[in-house]
């Protein structure tokens, strides 16, 4: 597999040049970077001190995560010349396999935020333990190591959704999140988010397009290290 | 709520009070004292206790009104008695020299 089957999004790749299970890692690492980028938005102004530097941990966790994927995923093209920065950083927005569900920037609506972080932990629980049955030792090990700090998401997302069930605001926005949360997931694995939320299916927001929420973000998120292309930090 | 936190940093140390945090209910205050007091490895142990459970003991120095101050701990000087003990034991060893074998017996008959 060479960088450029990597990093090109995969309208623009020769058909079956890149394994299915490095596509999976970039999709799951894109997730992670975004979400985890939209969630460290809320540092600094989260509706409480204890829940900042909470939600903040959380965050990093993420990107934490999604860099041990690039890792994984940089690995696997076997050259070498590909790093986790150059997956995160250097590609073009539209080469990001992200779900849309995770590009909204969702400051200052806790409550969607909350809606939001709980329906990825849940779908993400699915997909980490599908991977922890990898026959790729190197997958599973990882999947394995990641899901032992998922569990404290979960513990904080569960709490979260637990405490706000009953409010207004809360309920709508993970309403009007569900098909983008079903998208998250591969189509096997939906039915299975559907029985754990007791919720029914629906037309699914797939992954492929990005919202217009993508591109400024990733201005942001790659201003610094487009400033002196190529410098070692 | 506020919950003030008990943090033991090594197994089988004392547990000392380490701070407090305010939160809505007993999950949140686990999940933030965890957060705040456990993710550096730095607490073998927490506590968290909600504050209005913990009573003050007021006025905790019972005073001494007459004069007993054979009471307190600090009442006797037990430099000087250790001394006087010693000095005495030295004096029997020296009358009395003993074999170390005949410690037993010494015991009087069973």
């Amino acid at each position: 597999m060479s960088e450029d089957d990597i990093t090109k999004p995969a309208g623009s790749r020769s058909e079956g040049s890149v394994p299915e299970s490095a596509q999976r890692i970039l999709e799951l690492a894109d997730d992670e970077l975004i979400l985890g980028w939209r969630n460290s938005e809320w540092t600094g102004i989260a509706p409480f001190l204890e829940e900042d530097v909470a939600f903040s941990s959380i965050a990093q966790t993420e990107i934490g995560h999604a860099r041990a994927w690039y890792e994984l995923a940089a690995r696997l093209t076997g050259r070498g010349r590909v790093d986790a920065d150059t997956l995160a950083f250097d590609r073009d927005p539209d080469e990001y396999r992200c779900a849309p569900f995770v590009e909204a920037r969702l400051v200052p609506d806790w409550a969607k935020t909350i809606a939001r972080h709980w329906l990825y932990e849940t779908a993400d629980a699915i997909r980490i333990e599908a991977l922890q049955a990898s026959d790729d030792p190197e997958v599973a090990g990882l999947a394995e190591k990641i899901d032992r700090e998922e569990n404290y998401h979960r513990m904080h997302a569960d709490m979260w959704a637990e405490r706000l069930r009953d409010e207004a605001r809360f309920r709508s926005a993970v309403d009007e999140l569900w098909p983008s949360a079903l998208g998250l997931l591969e189509p096997g694995q939906r039915d299975r988010l559907c029985e754990i939320l007791s919720r029914e299916p629906v037309d699914p927001v797939e992954r492929g397009e990005h919202t217009e929420e993508l591109r400024p973000l990733w201005e942001e998120m790659t201003m610094v290290r487009r400033s002196v292309p190529g410098a070692s930090w | 709520m506020i919950y003030e936190v008990f943090r033991q940093e090594r197994e089988g140390q004392p547990f000392q009070h380490g701070g407090s945090l305010e939160a809505p209910n007993l999950a949140f205050a686990e999940a933030y004292a965890r957060e705040l007091y456990g993710r550096r490895d730095e607490s073998f142990a927490l506590w968290i206790v909600p504050r209005e459970s913990i009573e003050e003991v007021l006025d905790p120095y019972v005073a001494d009104v007459f004069d007993r101050d054979y009471r307190r701990v600090d009442g006797y000087s037990l430099k000087v008695k250790l001394k006087e003990a010693r000095e005495l034991a030295a004096k029997n060893a020296a009358h009395f020299p003993r074999e170390e074998s005949s410690a037993i017996s010494d015991l009087g008959p069973a």
